[in-house]
């Protein structure tokens, strides 16, 4: 069934006629963790958006200084496993005032033509109040033509109970279309939190 | 009533259905076009929503401008008590880069002014900022799940403010607020850099929640 107005089509074959205007950034999924090993992301990403956002709200880890991370696939695969370079840094700041700094990642927090997963978040606390909160901005995934760009910003309640506000770009390496994310803690599982992905015209 | 197209459900109960239409909901603006000490968003007063509506809510600050030569600053507190008393214990981080209309500067670092370990008093968005008429702050600040009585609830913000000496300060800030008790008010607080009450001039603040 359609719905026209004044002789306006607004609604027709179970979508928004194109002429209506609606907000530019487009609720396309969200997933609940619920002690879960990992978090897919498997259909929705494609060329219908050339930006994708993850938005990170309240993920809380099984285990204590355990990393949240990412990684992407291609086509129906399920390796994730795609060539990433990164780079990121972050500001740290202890509770008790003890430490506070502007620091650069290195070793294992950055990739370089690697196929590891992508930390997004290091030594989360796992005290039942901390979290991890933030978001993941994807583009224009289905080019076939580019290297895929990412940059993310995060903050992180710490093993060592203080903040740390992480950002994190790079790009994966590759010209083939991603059509899939997996998230996950790089030991134990993601207890509880809302990942939502969003599409921007 | 429902509205289903072609199996498709567009409208039920009284909303439309996920997938359709924008993310961002415009909840409030409040502008301010004479001098006011501060601008408050208290949850269930003057249509202000700040709950558990939303996961998330965003704060656009647009061309905070104060009338004042003593280095004024914008800052920000939350409260758990319908704003009867701001002041949630903060820790925060901040950093920022700055470089001056001479061209002196350039520089990037870790900004302890803008900073807090379990700080309960306002934490500025911006430091010393110019008061000149053409001179203003722009920032916006993302607040996390406050409703939230599990977890402690994080923000993240950027600002950008044309400075007293003058120059263009961007600064990077973000931290949580270190309660299990959930937020419902926020407050952006005009004050000079020695601290005195201070008036904001002009501006406009948005507050947007995403579904």
């Amino acid at each position: 069934m359609g719905l026209i107005s004044n002789g306006t089509t607004l609604l027709d074959a179970g979508a928004l006629d194109s002429g209506i205007a609606t907000g530019a950034m487009t609720l396309l999924s969200t997933a609940t963790a619920s002690s879960s090993s990992t978090i897919d992301f498997t259909s929705g990403i494609d060329s219908t958006y050339k930006e994708y956002i993850f938005k990170f709200i309240s993920i809380h880890q099984s285990n204590d200084g355990a990393d949240f991370q990412f990684q992407v696939d291609t086509g129906t695969n399920t390796n994730y496993n795609q060539t990433i370079t990164s780079a990121g840094f972050l500001a740290y700041h202890q509770e008790d005032d003890s430490a506070s700094a502007l620091s650069t990642h290195s070793g294992s927090a950055v990739l370089h033509q690697e196929t590891g997963f992508q930390d997004l978040g290091r030594s989360l606390g796992n005290d039942n109040d901390q979290s991890l909160s933030g978001e993941l901005h994807l583009f224009e995934p289905s080019s076939s033509t580019f290297a895929k760009q990412f940059m993310a910003v995060i903050n992180e309640a710490a093993s060592d109970n203080g903040t740390n506000q992480r950002h994190v770009t790079g790009y994966i390496n590759t010209t083939t279309a991603i059509t899939r994310i997996r998230f996950k803690a790089d030991a134990g599982t993601i207890d509880s939190g809302t990942i939502k992905m969003y599409g921007i015209k | 009533m429902g509205l289903i197209s072609n199996g498709t459900t567009v409208f039920d109960a009284g909303a439309m259905a996920s997938g359709f239409g924008g993310a961002m909901t415009h909840i409030k603006t409040i502008t301010v076009s004479s001098p006011t000490s501060n601008v408050q968003f208290v949850h269930g007063s003057s249509g202000v929503v700040l709950d558990s509506t939303y996961k998330e809510y965003i704060f656009f600050l647009v061309d905070m401008h104060h009338n004042s030569s003593s280095e004024p600053e914008v800052l920000f507190n939350f409260s758990i008590d319908g704003g009867s008393n701001y002041n949630v214990a903060k820790t925060a981080t901040s950093f920022r880069a700055y470089h001056g209309e001479d061209g002196s500067g350039g520089a990037l670092g870790y900004y302890a002014p803008t900073d807090g370990a379990q700080k309960t008093g306002p934490l500025p968005l911006s430091f010393n900022a110019d008061g000149d008429n053409d001179s203003s702050m722009v920032a916006y600040l993302r607040l996390f799940n406050p409703s939230s009585t599990t977890f402690v609830k994080h923000f993240i913000g950027q600002a950008n403010e044309v400075h007293d000496l003058p120059r263009s300060n961007g600064n990077y800030f973000a931290g949580y607020c270190n309660t299990t008790s959930a937020i419902n008010a926020v407050i952006f607080d005009g004050q000079s850099g020695e601290g005195d009450s201070n008036n904001i001039d002009s501006g406009k603040i948005i507050l947007f929640g995403v579904n």
